[in-house]
């Protein structure tokens, strides 16, 4: 019987199948970073308990770290403490730490794929839901909570249920101005945000064949927003052309062998899938989020939709979505003002990111009221990117070039919206308070789209820009 | 401690209703309340800027003070898979959840912490935050093992699914033992894998 990645990924990493009925998955990479692992740590030193697999183990700073000034000790002494947690864990457990001296410190789901430790047929777990990211090159990999970090640095293992999997096929071709971000948009647009419980989705189709491996970073990053455990697409030329000669991939004739396991462990053709959904590629334009979760989107040229037209369920929270908002159903997204613009994010904070936004960013210069930051997702993400002169380009613009980490995607450092600012952001969740400010406003959109509104003062469409 | 301490076969308490979908685990606490090295102060801060800026948000209701049965909307913890969600509402007194659906590493954060998280139709819950708002003193039973929930002389049928009811029902949810029993088998199966073993 046909079989799909994911059947092959689980069935060489059960250990066994637990009483509960669970299955015990090896996790072959985990991930860590300062925020959600310090009470994990603690909890191994109470049962005196050691990290199983420390070469299966790597650690970064991004969550906290400030993006401007990164002397230490850090000026937010609770930031502050964080990182001396985090080296000190790192270095008791015996584990790697690409902190900031190493030149690979960076948003951990920007750094995994860019040294090459993630990998297709692995299992990857780390303790942010943004691990979906890393089914890109073909891998499965969950967000988990803090407990079973614990559970992954004692016994390599977790405990799961094997979700059900839905292929999600893109087909047809993008238009100029149309991004992967608008593709994920899209996704979660038409299957809604908890269309993906139970799920893992494979994305699938002519549009996501053809896209690049940093492409479908940014449609696999957002699969946790569609309310699936995980997302992948299968591992083809483009996978292995992404992971030759990067620092953690096998070399020489390693690398053949693995390319060839790595091929081996796609979805084979005449699998049944539990469901399957169809987006036409050609039909989506540059979506804009208009309210407080990321299902709620519409076309740049679009009307913001009214409640009366939901089922009476989803009407509360669209109304409530559009008081925080300070929208009106009928509204067109366009024109919206923006007071921030923000570049960046595990989601969109990759050198082709960047370079989309610069593109965008030569055509005018920022709008007077609008304060506009890019971070990017990793320190070598800023290298490359500085030596294209992309920098200069933003700055040029008006544009504040700042240092890699997670930053305003959800204002844990000092990158925060203020009282009731409206934010252009290339993130990847508009909830309420996320950027920092317990009344802040976000427009979740591509980075070129957020150049536009940048530029613009105001939510524009990026396709009358680059025309 | 025996599995028998940890078993969740039940949970009787108060309830409180907290009507509304998509509620998110940024609403439930907010990214600067997560700058902190250990879990303790993080029940204080449950709902913080939703119970600030709503005087009448559930959470402030001086007649669900002590409630440890929270009842919900649709995709409830959806989002971040900070633990610091369901710690928060532990911390505040929660021991049970019912809802229409769950955001899933929430959900799995609350099996990992022994909270049961049932999964009742729309119909019930919306009849079930009604009755507990008219009697708030009333105590709710999350029965985990027979999939209901009882409150006052009515029984709704609550799901979970077979693996974490087990876990939960068992006293087995406190993962590492359970996982560290499987001994040599986990660097066994590590060990067939061409990217553990070297291709």
């Amino acid at each position: 019987m046909a079989r799909t990645l994911l059947d092959k990924v689980w069935e060489a990493h059960t250990v066994r199948t637990l009483p509960s009925g669970q299955t015990q998955l090896l996790i072959g990479l985990h991930l860590i970073h300062e925020v959600t692992t310090p009470q994990a740590f603690q909890m191994l030193r109470d049962g005196k308990l050691k990290v199983r697999m420390p070469e299966r183990t790597f650690g970064t700073l991004d969550h906290i770290i400030p993006t401007a000034d990164q002397t230490r000790p850090y000026a937010d002494p609770m930031a502050e403490e964080m990182a001396v947690h985090m080296y000190r864990n790192t270095k008791d457990f015996g584990l790697p730490l690409f902190d900031m001296s190493t030149g690979r410190q960076g948003i951990v789901h920007v750094i995994g794929p860019e040294l090459g430790l993630t990998q297709p047929g692995m299992t990857i777990a780390c303790g942010d839901s943004h691990t979906s990211t890393h089914g890109a090159v073909g891998a499965i990999a969950f967000g988990i909570g803090t407990t079973q970090v614990r559970d992954v640095l004692a016994t390599q293992c977790l405990a799961m249920a094997k979700p059900k999997l839905r292929q999600v096929r893109v087909e047809g071709a993008l238009a100029k101005g149309v991004y992967a971000k608008d593709v994920i948009l899209a996704i979660i647009g038409k299957l809604g945000v908890k269309g993906g419980v139970g799920y893992a989705y494979e994305y699938a189709g002519r549009v996501i064949e053809h896209m690049t491996m940093e492409e479908r970073l940014t449609v696999c990053n957002m699969s946790i927003e569609g309310g699936a455990r995980c997302g992948y697409v299968n591992p083809d030329a483009t996978t292995i052309e992404y992971l030759r000669g990067r620092p953690y991939a096998p070399a020489g004739a390693a690398f053949d062998k693995a390319a060839a396991w790595w091929k081996s462990m796609a979805t084979e053709p005449g699998v049944a899938f539990d469901d399957v959904a169809r987006l036409d590629g050609g039909a989506i334009e540059p979506v804009v989020t208009w309210g407080i979760n990321p299902g709620m989107s519409v076309g740049v040229s679009q009307k913001i939709p009214s409640p009366d037209a939901q089922p009476e369920p989803e009407r509360p929270t669209f109304r409530e979505a559009l008081a925080h908002m300070g929208f009106e159903a009928g509204q067109p997204i366009k024109g919206a003002r923006i007071d921030v613009a923000f570049v960046g994010s595990c989601t969109n904070g990759r050198l082709s990111d960047l370079r989309a936004a610069a593109e965008v960013a030569k055509k005018g210069k920022v709008a007077k009221h609008v304060r506009a930051l890019i971070v990017p997702g990793s320190q070598q993400v800023a290298k490359a990117a500085e030596a294209e002169g992309l920098h200069e380009i933003f700055q040029a613009a008006g544009f504040q070039w700042r240092k890699a980490g997670c930053s305003m995607c959800l204002g844990m450092n000092d990158d925060k919206l203020q009282g009731r600012e409206m934010s252009a952001s290339s993130s990847n969740r508009n909830f309420i308070g996320r950027q920092g400010s317990p009344t802040g406003r976000t427009l979740l959109m591509s980075p070129a789209m957020v150049a536009a509104a940048a530029i613009t003062g105001a939510v524009a469409d990026v396709r009358e820009i680059l025309r | 401690m025996s599995p028998t301490d940890f078993a969740r076969r039940q949970v009787t308490g108060r309830g409180l209703p907290l009507p509304g979908n998509d509620i998110d685990t940024d609403r439930i606490i907010p990214a600067r309340f997560l700058k902190e090295v250990t879990f303790e102060g993080m029940g204080e801060h449950a709902f913080e800027d939703a119970r600030k800026q709503n005087p009448e948000h559930p959470f402030n209701s001086p007649a669900y003070k002590g409630a440890s049965v929270l009842v919900v909307g649709q995709n409830f913890g959806c989002g971040s898979s900070r633990e610091h969600a369901p710690q928060a509402l532990m911390r505040w007194g929660i021991r049970a959840i019912v809802g229409g659906s769950f955001g899933e590493i929430f959900f799995g954060n609350c099996v990992m912490l022994g909270i049961p998280c049932l999964v009742a139709s729309q119909a019930d819950l919306e009849w079930l935050q009604k009755a507990i708002g008219r009697a708030p003193q009333q105590p709710v039973t999350v029965d985990v093992e027979k999939q209901e929930v009882r409150f006052a002389d009515r029984v709704i049928k609550a799901t979970v699914p077979d693996g974490p009811r087990n876990q939960l029902v068992g006293g087995t949810w406190d993962s590492t033992a359970v996982l560290l029993e499987a001994g040599a088998a986990i660097e066994a199966t590590a060990g067939k894998l061409p990217y553990v073993r070297g291709f």
